[in-house]
Protein backbone atom coordinates (compact mmCIF):
# COMPACT_ATOMS: atom_id res chain seq x y z
CA UNK A 1 0.00 0.00 0.00
CA UNK A 2 2.75 2.44 0.69
CA UNK A 3 3.65 2.57 -2.80
CA UNK A 4 -0.15 2.87 -3.97
CA UNK A 5 0.61 7.16 -4.18
CA UNK A 6 3.34 6.15 -6.99
CA UNK A 7 1.27 4.21 -8.88
CA UNK A 8 -1.27 6.54 -8.64
CA UNK A 9 0.71 9.48 -9.61
CA UNK A 10 2.05 7.37 -12.33
CA UNK A 11 -1.62 7.16 -14.24
CA UNK A 12 -2.32 10.85 -13.37
CA UNK A 13 1.35 12.25 -14.90
CA UNK A 14 -0.86 12.56 -18.41
CA UNK A 15 -4.42 12.85 -17.13
CA UNK A 16 -5.40 12.64 -20.88
CA UNK A 17 -4.19 9.47 -21.71
CA UNK A 18 -5.31 7.94 -18.71
CA UNK A 19 -9.46 8.98 -18.94
CA UNK A 20 -9.39 7.87 -22.87
CA UNK A 21 -7.57 4.75 -21.89
CA UNK A 22 -10.10 4.41 -19.04
CA UNK A 23 -12.64 4.99 -21.53
CA UNK A 24 -11.83 2.25 -23.79
CA UNK A 25 -11.21 -0.06 -20.98
CA UNK A 26 -14.91 0.51 -20.01
CA UNK A 27 -16.44 0.42 -23.62
CA UNK A 28 -15.05 -3.11 -23.35
CA UNK A 29 -16.06 -4.26 -19.67
CA UNK A 30 -19.79 -2.59 -20.53
CA UNK A 31 -19.82 -4.68 -23.60
CA UNK A 32 -18.12 -7.49 -21.55
CA UNK A 33 -21.10 -6.87 -19.10
CA UNK A 34 -24.13 -6.98 -21.06
CA UNK A 35 -22.56 -10.28 -23.25
CA UNK A 36 -21.79 -12.17 -20.47
CA UNK A 37 -24.93 -11.11 -18.87
CA UNK A 38 -27.00 -12.74 -21.97
CA UNK A 39 -24.58 -15.73 -22.28
CA UNK A 40 -24.84 -16.63 -18.30
CA UNK A 41 -29.10 -16.30 -18.99
CA UNK A 42 -28.93 -18.66 -21.92
CA UNK A 43 -26.24 -20.92 -19.89
CA UNK A 44 -28.52 -21.19 -17.15
CA UNK A 45 -32.13 -21.38 -19.35
CA UNK A 46 -34.00 -24.06 -17.55
CA UNK A 47 -31.99 -24.28 -14.32
CA UNK A 48 -34.18 -21.62 -12.18
CA UNK A 49 -37.51 -23.53 -13.25
CA UNK A 50 -39.77 -23.80 -10.28
CA UNK A 51 -41.64 -27.23 -11.43
CA UNK A 52 -39.12 -30.04 -11.67
CA UNK A 53 -42.19 -32.14 -11.42
CA UNK A 54 -43.86 -30.75 -14.58
CA UNK A 55 -43.74 -32.32 -18.12
CA UNK A 56 -43.81 -31.02 -21.97
CA UNK A 57 -45.18 -32.68 -24.92
CA UNK A 58 -44.51 -31.18 -28.11
CA UNK A 59 -44.45 -32.68 -31.99
CA UNK A 60 -41.30 -35.30 -32.19
CA UNK A 61 -40.68 -33.45 -35.43
CA UNK A 62 -40.71 -29.67 -34.12
CA UNK A 63 -41.98 -28.06 -31.46
CA UNK A 64 -43.92 -25.51 -34.12
CA UNK A 65 -45.99 -28.22 -35.76
CA UNK A 66 -49.43 -28.56 -33.95
CA UNK A 67 -50.47 -31.39 -31.87
CA UNK A 68 -54.31 -32.82 -31.53
CA UNK A 69 -57.03 -32.11 -29.03
CA UNK A 70 -57.81 -35.32 -28.77
CA UNK A 71 -54.67 -36.01 -26.64
CA UNK A 72 -55.33 -34.22 -23.82
CA UNK A 73 -57.72 -36.96 -22.29
CA UNK A 74 -55.80 -39.31 -23.18
CA UNK A 75 -52.31 -38.17 -21.58
CA UNK A 76 -54.60 -36.91 -18.18
CA UNK A 77 -55.82 -40.42 -17.48
CA UNK A 78 -52.35 -41.88 -18.41
CA UNK A 79 -50.94 -43.25 -14.78
CA UNK A 80 -48.45 -40.81 -12.98
CA UNK A 81 -49.99 -38.04 -14.75
CA UNK A 82 -51.65 -35.94 -11.98
CA UNK A 83 -52.95 -32.54 -14.49
CA UNK A 84 -52.89 -31.26 -17.54
CA UNK A 85 -53.15 -27.47 -17.68
CA UNK A 86 -51.43 -24.27 -18.70
CA UNK A 87 -51.71 -22.09 -15.45
CA UNK A 88 -48.74 -22.38 -13.17
CA UNK A 89 -49.26 -22.88 -9.41
CA UNK A 90 -46.00 -20.11 -9.07
CA UNK A 91 -48.40 -17.56 -10.50
CA UNK A 92 -50.00 -15.80 -8.04
CA UNK A 93 -53.67 -15.03 -9.04
CA UNK A 94 -56.55 -14.72 -6.96
CA UNK A 95 -58.94 -17.90 -7.07
CA UNK A 96 -62.31 -15.09 -8.09
CA UNK A 97 -59.57 -14.07 -11.12
CA UNK A 98 -58.76 -17.91 -11.67
CA UNK A 99 -62.27 -18.82 -12.09
CA UNK A 100 -63.68 -15.65 -14.30
CA UNK A 101 -60.66 -17.04 -16.73
CA UNK A 102 -62.33 -20.12 -16.60
CA UNK A 103 -65.56 -19.07 -17.23
CA UNK A 104 -64.91 -15.89 -19.94
CA UNK A 105 -64.75 -17.21 -23.30
CA UNK A 106 -63.13 -14.12 -24.78
CA UNK A 107 -61.03 -13.94 -21.03
CA UNK A 108 -57.45 -13.23 -20.72
CA UNK A 109 -54.85 -13.06 -18.08
CA UNK A 110 -51.58 -11.32 -18.15
CA UNK A 111 -48.55 -11.11 -15.93
CA UNK A 112 -47.96 -7.52 -13.44
CA UNK A 113 -45.24 -6.39 -15.43
CA UNK A 114 -46.87 -6.72 -18.85
CA UNK A 115 -50.09 -4.98 -17.17
CA UNK A 116 -48.10 -1.92 -15.93
CA UNK A 117 -46.15 -1.47 -19.28
CA UNK A 118 -49.26 -1.28 -20.95
CA UNK A 119 -51.44 0.42 -18.13
CA UNK A 120 -54.40 -2.43 -18.63
CA UNK A 121 -56.55 -2.55 -15.88
CA UNK A 122 -59.16 -5.05 -14.87
CA UNK A 123 -62.13 -5.06 -17.54
CA UNK A 124 -60.15 -3.52 -20.30
CA UNK A 125 -60.70 -5.02 -23.64
CA UNK A 126 -57.42 -6.07 -25.12
CA UNK A 127 -57.03 -5.70 -29.11
CA UNK A 128 -54.47 -8.13 -30.74
CA UNK A 129 -53.56 -8.43 -34.51
CA UNK A 130 -52.46 -11.85 -35.15
CA UNK A 131 -50.06 -12.13 -37.51
CA UNK A 132 -50.49 -16.23 -38.15
CA UNK A 133 -54.03 -17.00 -37.28
CA UNK A 134 -56.78 -14.84 -38.84
CA UNK A 135 -60.27 -15.00 -38.17
CA UNK A 136 -63.17 -17.47 -40.07
CA UNK A 137 -64.43 -13.83 -41.30
CA UNK A 138 -60.80 -12.58 -42.65
CA UNK A 139 -59.83 -10.39 -39.55
CA UNK A 140 -56.95 -10.61 -38.04
CA UNK A 141 -58.22 -8.26 -35.11
CA UNK A 142 -58.71 -10.42 -32.27
CA UNK A 143 -60.44 -9.04 -28.93
CA UNK A 144 -60.04 -10.00 -25.22
CA UNK A 145 -61.13 -9.18 -21.89
CA UNK A 146 -59.00 -9.03 -18.98
CA UNK A 147 -59.99 -10.87 -16.30
CA UNK A 148 -56.93 -11.16 -14.32
CA UNK A 149 -53.42 -9.88 -13.60
CA UNK A 150 -50.78 -12.45 -12.17
CA UNK A 151 -47.67 -11.80 -10.49
CA UNK A 152 -44.73 -14.13 -10.17
CA UNK A 153 -42.95 -14.21 -6.73
CA UNK A 154 -39.39 -15.14 -7.33
CA UNK A 155 -37.49 -12.36 -9.26
CA UNK A 156 -36.09 -14.50 -11.43
CA UNK A 157 -38.42 -15.33 -12.74
CA UNK A 158 -40.06 -12.13 -13.44
CA UNK A 159 -39.99 -12.29 -17.20
CA UNK A 160 -42.71 -14.42 -17.11
CA UNK A 161 -44.97 -11.82 -16.38
CA UNK A 162 -44.41 -10.57 -19.73
CA UNK A 163 -47.10 -12.86 -20.92
CA UNK A 164 -50.60 -12.78 -22.08
CA UNK A 165 -52.70 -15.96 -22.19
CA UNK A 166 -56.37 -16.45 -23.52
CA UNK A 167 -58.31 -19.39 -23.32
CA UNK A 168 -57.75 -22.20 -26.76
CA UNK A 169 -61.58 -22.87 -27.09
CA UNK A 170 -62.63 -19.39 -27.98
CA UNK A 171 -59.38 -19.05 -30.34
CA UNK A 172 -60.01 -22.70 -31.95
CA UNK A 173 -63.42 -22.07 -32.45
CA UNK A 174 -62.27 -18.23 -34.38
CA UNK A 175 -59.55 -18.88 -36.16
CA UNK A 176 -59.61 -19.80 -40.02
CA UNK A 177 -57.24 -23.02 -39.92
CA UNK A 178 -55.72 -25.36 -37.72
CA UNK A 179 -58.21 -26.09 -35.47
CA UNK A 180 -58.25 -28.63 -32.68
CA UNK A 181 -54.81 -28.70 -32.43
CA UNK A 182 -52.80 -27.60 -29.73
CA UNK A 183 -48.88 -26.13 -29.87
CA UNK A 184 -47.87 -28.50 -26.64
CA UNK A 185 -49.03 -29.91 -23.40
CA UNK A 186 -47.83 -29.13 -19.66
CA UNK A 187 -48.61 -31.70 -17.64
CA UNK A 188 -47.66 -32.24 -13.67
CA UNK A 189 -46.42 -36.13 -12.38
CA UNK A 190 -47.56 -36.93 -9.00
CA UNK A 191 -44.12 -38.16 -7.97
CA UNK A 192 -41.14 -36.27 -9.94
CA UNK A 193 -39.15 -39.40 -9.21
CA UNK A 194 -41.33 -41.11 -11.89
CA UNK A 195 -41.26 -38.34 -14.56
CA UNK A 196 -38.87 -40.50 -16.82
CA UNK A 197 -41.43 -43.25 -17.21
CA UNK A 198 -44.59 -41.36 -17.05
CA UNK A 199 -42.68 -39.29 -20.18
CA UNK A 200 -42.47 -42.36 -22.21
CA UNK A 201 -46.22 -43.92 -21.37
CA UNK A 202 -47.30 -40.18 -23.20
CA UNK A 203 -44.91 -40.93 -26.08
CA UNK A 204 -46.32 -44.39 -26.26
CA UNK A 205 -49.73 -42.87 -26.70
CA UNK A 206 -48.81 -41.24 -30.41
CA UNK A 207 -45.95 -43.74 -31.60
CA UNK A 208 -46.60 -44.36 -35.11
CA UNK A 209 -49.06 -42.28 -35.50
CA UNK A 210 -48.60 -38.96 -37.74
CA UNK A 211 -47.99 -36.59 -34.59
CA UNK A 212 -45.67 -38.16 -32.59
CA UNK A 213 -44.52 -36.61 -29.71
CA UNK A 214 -41.19 -35.74 -27.51
CA UNK A 215 -41.76 -35.45 -23.87
CA UNK A 216 -39.46 -34.32 -21.83
CA UNK A 217 -39.03 -32.58 -18.37
CA UNK A 218 -39.75 -28.48 -18.45
CA UNK A 219 -36.25 -27.48 -17.57
CA UNK A 220 -34.77 -30.10 -20.36
CA UNK A 221 -37.53 -28.12 -23.04
CA UNK A 222 -36.28 -24.70 -21.96
CA UNK A 223 -32.79 -25.61 -22.43
CA UNK A 224 -33.23 -27.52 -25.94
CA UNK A 225 -35.56 -24.61 -26.71
CA UNK A 226 -32.45 -22.11 -25.81
CA UNK A 227 -30.18 -23.94 -27.89
CA UNK A 228 -32.36 -23.59 -31.14
CA UNK A 229 -30.56 -19.96 -30.99
CA UNK A 230 -27.28 -21.24 -31.43
CA UNK A 231 -24.13 -21.85 -29.49
CA UNK A 232 -24.34 -17.87 -27.70
CA UNK A 233 -21.23 -18.82 -25.51
CA UNK A 234 -19.25 -19.75 -28.52
CA UNK A 235 -20.80 -15.93 -30.34
CA UNK A 236 -20.22 -14.22 -27.09
CA UNK A 237 -16.90 -15.54 -26.80
CA UNK A 238 -15.67 -14.92 -30.36
CA UNK A 239 -17.06 -10.95 -30.01
CA UNK A 240 -15.13 -10.01 -26.34
CA UNK A 241 -12.19 -11.94 -27.73
CA UNK A 242 -11.99 -9.46 -30.86
CA UNK A 243 -12.88 -6.84 -28.48
CA UNK A 244 -10.28 -7.85 -25.66
CA UNK A 245 -7.76 -8.07 -28.21
CA UNK A 246 -7.99 -4.83 -29.39
CA UNK A 247 -7.92 -3.40 -25.89
CA UNK A 248 -4.70 -5.58 -25.03
CA UNK A 249 -3.42 -3.77 -28.20
CA UNK A 250 -4.40 -0.19 -27.25
CA UNK A 251 -3.51 -0.03 -23.44
CA UNK A 252 -0.02 -2.22 -24.33
CA UNK A 253 0.73 0.69 -26.48
CA UNK A 254 -0.20 3.03 -23.67
CA UNK A 255 1.77 1.12 -21.04
CA UNK A 256 4.68 0.94 -23.86
CA UNK A 257 4.33 5.07 -24.11
CA UNK A 258 4.02 5.64 -20.24
CA UNK A 259 6.77 3.50 -19.54
CA UNK A 260 9.28 4.72 -21.95
CA UNK A 261 8.62 8.54 -21.30
CA UNK A 262 9.85 7.47 -17.32
CA UNK A 263 13.24 5.57 -18.04
CA UNK A 264 15.10 8.26 -16.85
CA UNK A 265 12.97 8.21 -13.23
CA UNK A 266 13.04 4.35 -13.46
CA UNK A 267 16.61 4.87 -13.24
CA UNK A 268 16.56 7.31 -10.00
CA UNK A 269 14.47 4.75 -8.47
CA UNK A 270 17.00 1.67 -9.13
CA UNK A 271 19.57 4.16 -7.93
CA UNK A 272 18.06 4.70 -4.98
CA UNK A 273 17.94 1.16 -4.26
CA UNK A 274 14.35 0.58 -5.57
CA UNK A 275 15.04 -3.24 -6.86
CA UNK A 276 14.61 -5.00 -10.22
CA UNK A 277 11.69 -6.74 -8.32
CA UNK A 278 10.25 -3.61 -7.54
CA UNK A 279 10.49 -1.57 -10.48
CA UNK A 280 8.94 -4.98 -12.24
CA UNK A 281 5.86 -5.02 -9.57
CA UNK A 282 5.50 -0.88 -9.82
CA UNK A 283 4.42 -1.50 -13.46
CA UNK A 284 2.51 -3.96 -13.04
CA UNK A 285 0.57 -2.51 -10.72
CA UNK A 286 0.00 0.49 -12.79
CA UNK A 287 -0.85 -1.61 -15.85
CA UNK A 288 -3.54 -3.89 -13.26
CA UNK A 289 -4.91 -0.61 -11.91
CA UNK A 290 -5.31 1.20 -15.17
CA UNK A 291 -7.76 -1.58 -16.17
CA UNK A 292 -9.36 -2.76 -13.13
CA UNK A 293 -10.23 0.88 -13.05
CA UNK A 294 -11.81 1.17 -15.73
CA UNK A 295 -13.09 -2.61 -16.45
CA UNK A 296 -15.10 -2.10 -12.72
CA UNK A 297 -16.63 0.93 -13.84
CA UNK A 298 -17.93 -0.73 -17.17
CA UNK A 299 -19.07 -3.73 -15.17
CA UNK A 300 -21.06 -0.78 -12.91
CA UNK A 301 -22.34 0.14 -15.73
CA UNK A 302 -23.58 -2.77 -17.36
CA UNK A 303 -25.11 -3.61 -13.96
CA UNK A 304 -27.72 -0.40 -14.66
CA UNK A 305 -27.65 -0.65 -18.03
CA UNK A 306 -29.07 -4.60 -17.90
CA UNK A 307 -31.88 -3.14 -15.24
CA UNK A 308 -32.62 -0.49 -17.61
CA UNK A 309 -33.08 -3.00 -20.46
CA UNK A 310 -34.80 -6.04 -18.55
CA UNK A 311 -37.50 -3.19 -17.71
CA UNK A 312 -37.42 -2.05 -21.27
CA UNK A 313 -37.75 -4.50 -23.48
CA UNK A 314 -39.14 -7.42 -20.68
CA UNK A 315 -37.99 -11.22 -21.97
CA UNK A 316 -37.38 -10.81 -25.26
CA UNK A 317 -33.32 -10.74 -24.77
CA UNK A 318 -32.89 -13.03 -21.72
CA UNK A 319 -30.66 -11.17 -19.47
CA UNK A 320 -29.21 -11.91 -15.82
CA UNK A 321 -28.47 -9.56 -13.39
CA UNK A 322 -24.67 -8.32 -13.52
CA UNK A 323 -23.84 -10.67 -10.05
CA UNK A 324 -21.14 -12.18 -7.88
CA UNK A 325 -20.41 -14.53 -11.08
CA UNK A 326 -19.97 -11.93 -14.09
CA UNK A 327 -18.38 -9.67 -11.77
CA UNK A 328 -15.61 -12.74 -10.85
CA UNK A 329 -15.13 -13.61 -14.14
CA UNK A 330 -14.67 -9.58 -15.15
CA UNK A 331 -12.12 -9.10 -12.93
CA UNK A 332 -10.02 -12.13 -13.69
CA UNK A 333 -9.93 -11.44 -17.05
CA UNK A 334 -9.19 -7.53 -15.83
CA UNK A 335 -6.49 -8.72 -13.78
CA UNK A 336 -5.04 -10.91 -16.36
CA UNK A 337 -5.33 -8.08 -19.50
CA UNK A 338 -3.25 -5.74 -17.02
CA UNK A 339 -0.66 -8.43 -16.13
CA UNK A 340 -0.34 -9.05 -19.88
CA UNK A 341 0.02 -5.77 -21.19
CA UNK A 342 1.98 -4.64 -18.45
CA UNK A 343 4.56 -7.55 -18.82
CA UNK A 344 6.74 -6.29 -21.48
CA UNK A 345 6.91 -2.74 -20.44
CA UNK A 346 7.71 -3.68 -16.68
CA UNK A 347 10.21 -6.13 -18.24
CA UNK A 348 12.15 -3.41 -20.10
CA UNK A 349 11.57 -1.30 -16.62
CA UNK A 350 13.26 -3.77 -14.77
CA UNK A 351 15.84 -4.52 -17.17
CA UNK A 352 17.75 -0.96 -18.05
CA UNK A 353 20.70 -0.23 -16.92
CA UNK A 354 20.82 2.55 -14.63
CA UNK A 355 24.15 4.33 -16.05
CA UNK A 356 22.97 4.07 -19.32
CA UNK A 357 19.40 5.05 -18.58
CA UNK A 358 20.54 8.43 -16.34
CA UNK A 359 22.92 8.98 -19.28
CA UNK A 360 20.12 8.93 -21.88
CA UNK A 361 21.25 5.99 -23.72
CA UNK B 1 42.20 8.39 9.21
CA UNK B 2 39.91 5.25 8.06
CA UNK B 3 39.79 5.17 4.54
CA UNK B 4 35.74 4.92 3.55
CA UNK B 5 36.12 4.49 -0.10
CA UNK B 6 39.35 1.50 -1.35
CA UNK B 7 39.88 1.83 -4.69
CA UNK B 8 42.52 -0.90 -6.08
CA UNK B 9 43.72 -1.71 -9.88
CA UNK B 10 40.38 -0.73 -11.10
CA UNK B 11 39.77 -0.74 -14.57
CA UNK B 12 36.35 -0.21 -16.49
CA UNK B 13 36.17 -1.20 -20.00
CA UNK B 14 33.03 -0.75 -22.41
CA UNK B 15 32.15 -2.14 -25.39
CA UNK B 16 31.35 0.37 -28.58
CA UNK B 17 30.10 -1.87 -31.15
CA UNK B 18 33.29 -3.97 -31.76
CA UNK B 19 34.98 -1.57 -30.27
CA UNK B 20 36.42 -2.13 -26.67
CA UNK B 21 37.01 1.43 -24.51
CA UNK B 22 39.04 1.53 -21.57
CA UNK B 23 37.75 4.49 -19.55
CA UNK B 24 39.35 3.70 -16.36
CA UNK B 25 43.03 1.99 -16.16
CA UNK B 26 44.25 0.16 -12.99
CA UNK B 27 43.27 3.13 -10.94
CA UNK B 28 44.38 3.38 -7.28
CA UNK B 29 42.30 5.92 -4.80
CA UNK B 30 41.49 5.96 -1.14
CA UNK B 31 39.05 8.29 0.05
CA UNK B 32 39.38 8.94 4.07
CA UNK B 33 35.54 8.76 5.87
CA UNK B 34 34.51 12.65 6.18
CA UNK B 35 36.17 13.70 3.37
CA UNK B 36 34.94 16.07 0.67
CA UNK B 37 36.50 15.22 -2.84
CA UNK B 38 36.26 17.26 -5.80
CA UNK B 39 36.89 14.97 -8.77
CA UNK B 40 37.60 17.05 -11.40
CA UNK B 41 38.89 16.49 -15.28
CA UNK B 42 38.18 16.74 -19.11
CA UNK B 43 35.20 15.38 -20.93
CA UNK B 44 35.86 11.77 -21.34
CA UNK B 45 38.42 11.37 -18.31
CA UNK B 46 36.11 8.93 -16.94
CA UNK B 47 34.93 11.03 -13.66
CA UNK B 48 31.19 9.99 -13.35
CA UNK B 49 32.60 6.34 -14.29
CA UNK B 50 34.48 6.57 -11.48
CA UNK B 51 31.78 7.62 -9.01
CA UNK B 52 29.20 5.25 -10.93
CA UNK B 53 31.25 2.54 -9.63
CA UNK B 54 32.13 4.05 -6.30
CA UNK B 55 28.31 4.38 -6.09
CA UNK B 56 27.30 0.68 -6.71
CA UNK B 57 25.49 1.88 -9.86
CA UNK B 58 28.35 0.02 -12.01
CA UNK B 59 30.84 -2.77 -11.76
CA UNK B 60 34.37 -2.80 -12.71
CA UNK B 61 36.34 -4.86 -15.14
CA UNK B 62 38.96 -5.27 -13.22
CA UNK B 63 39.96 -4.42 -9.30
CA UNK B 64 38.16 -4.16 -6.08
CA UNK B 65 35.64 -1.35 -4.73
CA UNK B 66 35.43 -1.63 -1.07
CA UNK B 67 33.29 0.81 0.56
CA UNK B 68 32.45 0.97 4.55
CA UNK B 69 34.42 -2.08 4.36
CA UNK B 70 32.26 -3.95 2.03
CA UNK B 71 33.76 -4.92 -1.46
CA UNK B 72 30.71 -3.98 -3.65
CA UNK B 73 31.92 -5.34 -7.19
CA UNK B 74 31.22 -8.72 -5.53
CA UNK B 75 27.78 -7.65 -4.87
CA UNK B 76 25.19 -8.92 -6.68
CA UNK B 77 22.63 -6.73 -8.21
CA UNK B 78 19.87 -7.33 -5.47
CA UNK B 79 22.41 -7.12 -2.49
CA UNK B 80 24.36 -4.02 -4.13
CA UNK B 81 20.61 -2.26 -4.56
CA UNK B 82 20.09 -2.97 -1.03
CA UNK B 83 23.73 -1.45 -0.45
CA UNK B 84 23.22 1.44 -2.29
CA UNK B 85 19.67 2.32 -0.42
CA UNK B 86 21.64 2.25 3.43
CA UNK B 87 25.13 3.28 2.36
CA UNK B 88 24.61 6.09 -0.42
CA UNK B 89 22.94 9.10 -1.46
CA UNK B 90 22.88 10.39 -4.47
CA UNK B 91 22.67 13.86 -6.65
CA UNK B 92 22.46 14.77 -10.27
CA UNK B 93 23.28 17.54 -12.65
CA UNK B 94 19.14 17.70 -13.48
CA UNK B 95 17.93 17.01 -9.84
CA UNK B 96 15.92 13.83 -10.95
CA UNK B 97 13.48 14.22 -8.73
CA UNK B 98 10.02 12.89 -10.01
CA UNK B 99 7.93 15.56 -11.37
CA UNK B 100 4.67 14.22 -10.33
CA UNK B 101 5.40 13.91 -6.68
CA UNK B 102 5.02 16.68 -4.10
CA UNK B 103 8.96 17.90 -2.64
CA UNK B 104 8.01 15.74 0.24
CA UNK B 105 6.66 12.52 -1.43
CA UNK B 106 10.35 13.10 -3.48
CA UNK B 107 12.39 13.29 -0.26
CA UNK B 108 10.43 10.42 1.33
CA UNK B 109 11.06 7.80 -1.79
CA UNK B 110 14.31 5.93 -0.19
CA UNK B 111 12.28 5.60 2.60
CA UNK B 112 9.90 3.76 1.22
CA UNK B 113 12.59 0.74 1.10
CA UNK B 114 12.36 1.17 5.20
CA UNK B 115 10.28 -0.16 7.68
CA UNK B 116 9.44 2.90 8.94
CA UNK B 117 5.38 4.31 9.25
CA UNK B 118 4.16 6.58 6.97
CA UNK B 119 4.02 9.09 10.12
CA UNK B 120 7.50 8.49 10.61
CA UNK B 121 8.73 8.31 6.97
CA UNK B 122 6.77 11.96 6.58
CA UNK B 123 8.57 13.42 9.94
CA UNK B 124 12.07 12.40 8.84
CA UNK B 125 11.38 14.11 5.48
CA UNK B 126 10.54 17.23 6.94
CA UNK B 127 13.50 17.21 8.95
CA UNK B 128 15.61 16.51 5.84
CA UNK B 129 13.66 19.21 3.91
CA UNK B 130 14.18 21.65 7.12
CA UNK B 131 18.04 21.13 6.95
CA UNK B 132 17.96 21.91 3.43
CA UNK B 133 15.94 25.16 3.85
CA UNK B 134 12.77 23.82 2.06
CA UNK B 135 10.42 22.65 4.79
CA UNK B 136 7.75 25.35 3.35
CA UNK B 137 7.83 24.16 0.17
CA UNK B 138 7.06 20.41 0.99
CA UNK B 139 3.85 20.71 -0.99
CA UNK B 140 5.40 21.77 -3.66
CA UNK B 141 6.35 19.47 -7.07
CA UNK B 142 9.62 20.42 -8.94
CA UNK B 143 7.69 21.77 -11.54
CA UNK B 144 6.75 24.63 -8.85
CA UNK B 145 10.32 25.29 -7.52
CA UNK B 146 13.25 26.85 -9.24
CA UNK B 147 16.61 24.64 -10.04
CA UNK B 148 18.38 25.81 -7.38
CA UNK B 149 15.27 24.35 -4.81
CA UNK B 150 15.28 21.38 -6.69
CA UNK B 151 18.66 20.71 -6.14
CA UNK B 152 18.39 20.61 -2.61
CA UNK B 153 15.12 18.61 -2.33
CA UNK B 154 17.04 16.79 -4.62
CA UNK B 155 20.13 16.56 -1.47
CA UNK B 156 17.27 16.05 1.23
CA UNK B 157 16.00 13.12 -1.06
CA UNK B 158 19.91 12.06 -0.51
CA UNK B 159 20.43 12.44 2.89
CA UNK B 160 16.92 11.45 4.80
CA UNK B 161 18.50 7.70 4.72
CA UNK B 162 21.16 9.04 6.73
CA UNK B 163 23.60 7.28 3.97
CA UNK B 164 27.49 7.21 4.88
CA UNK B 165 28.05 8.77 1.40
CA UNK B 166 27.31 11.16 -1.10
CA UNK B 167 28.08 11.37 -4.34
CA UNK B 168 27.26 13.91 -6.67
CA UNK B 169 27.07 14.22 -10.19
CA UNK B 170 28.28 18.01 -11.28
CA UNK B 171 26.09 19.13 -8.49
CA UNK B 172 25.86 22.73 -9.83
CA UNK B 173 26.21 21.85 -13.39
CA UNK B 174 22.72 23.63 -14.16
CA UNK B 175 22.21 26.20 -11.63
CA UNK B 176 23.47 29.91 -11.80
CA UNK B 177 26.27 30.92 -9.64
CA UNK B 178 24.20 31.83 -6.33
CA UNK B 179 22.24 29.16 -6.68
CA UNK B 180 25.12 26.45 -7.17
CA UNK B 181 26.84 28.51 -4.29
CA UNK B 182 23.89 27.42 -1.75
CA UNK B 183 23.60 24.25 -2.87
CA UNK B 184 27.88 23.99 -2.86
CA UNK B 185 27.65 25.50 1.02
CA UNK B 186 25.11 23.26 2.09
CA UNK B 187 27.10 20.66 0.74
CA UNK B 188 30.09 21.73 2.54
CA UNK B 189 27.86 21.81 5.69
CA UNK B 190 26.49 18.39 5.55
CA UNK B 191 30.25 17.61 5.38
CA UNK B 192 31.59 19.44 8.23
CA UNK B 193 28.43 19.19 10.39
CA UNK B 194 26.91 16.29 9.93
CA UNK B 195 30.30 14.43 8.74
CA UNK B 196 29.18 12.68 5.21
CA UNK B 197 31.73 11.99 3.21
CA UNK B 198 31.29 13.48 -0.42
CA UNK B 199 32.40 12.65 -3.77
CA UNK B 200 31.92 15.93 -6.24
CA UNK B 201 32.29 15.28 -10.11
CA UNK B 202 32.50 18.69 -11.25
CA UNK B 203 33.97 20.88 -13.87
CA UNK B 204 33.95 23.88 -12.18
CA UNK B 205 37.12 24.95 -10.74
CA UNK B 206 35.08 27.14 -8.05
CA UNK B 207 33.21 24.53 -7.09
CA UNK B 208 35.82 22.11 -6.18
CA UNK B 209 37.06 24.90 -4.10
CA UNK B 210 34.28 23.91 -1.24
CA UNK B 211 35.92 20.15 -1.74
CA UNK B 212 38.54 19.66 0.93
CA UNK B 213 40.52 17.78 -1.63
CA UNK B 214 40.39 17.86 -5.08
CA UNK B 215 41.31 14.90 -7.55
CA UNK B 216 42.05 15.26 -11.49
CA UNK B 217 41.27 12.50 -13.87
CA UNK B 218 43.03 12.40 -17.31
CA UNK B 219 42.06 9.65 -19.92
CA UNK B 220 40.76 7.29 -16.75
CA UNK B 221 44.11 7.63 -14.77
CA UNK B 222 44.64 9.84 -11.87
CA UNK B 223 46.98 12.47 -12.11
CA UNK B 224 46.88 14.61 -9.47
CA UNK B 225 46.18 15.29 -6.02
CA UNK B 226 45.52 18.74 -4.68
CA UNK B 227 44.71 19.99 -1.25
CA UNK B 228 43.30 23.54 -1.68
CA UNK B 229 42.19 25.53 0.95
CA UNK B 230 39.15 25.35 2.61
CA UNK B 231 36.42 28.92 1.26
Amino acid sequence: MKYLHLVLSALLRRKTRTIFTLLSVLAAFLLFGLLDSVRSAFANAGHDIAGVDRLVTVSRISFTLSLPKSLLERIASTPGVAEVSYLYPEWQLSPAEREAFRNTRTGAVVGERLARKYQWKLGDKIPLQATIFPQKGGSNAWTFDLVGIFHENDPKQKDQEDVLFFNWDYFDEARAFGNGNVGWYVSRVSDRKMAARVAQAIDMLSVNSDHETKTQTEQAFQASFVSQFGDIGMIVGMIMSAVFFTLILLTGNTMAQAVRERVPEFAVLKTIGFSNRSVLLLVLAESVLLIVLGGAAGLLLAGVAVSALSVSIGGALPMLPVGAPIWARGLAIMVLIGLLVGSLPARRGMRLRIVDALAGR
Amino acid sequence: MNSLVEVSGVSKVYARGREQIEVLHHLDLQIPTGDFVALMGPSGSGKTTLLNLIGGLDVPTDGSITVGGERIDRLSEGALARWRAAHVGFVFQFYNLLPVLTARRNVELPLLLTRLSAAQRRRNADIALELVGLRDRSAHKPGELSGGQQQRVAIARAIVSDPTLLVCDEPTGDLDRQSAAEVLSLLQRLNREHGKTIIMVTHDPKAAEYASHTLHLDKGTLVEHGELPLP
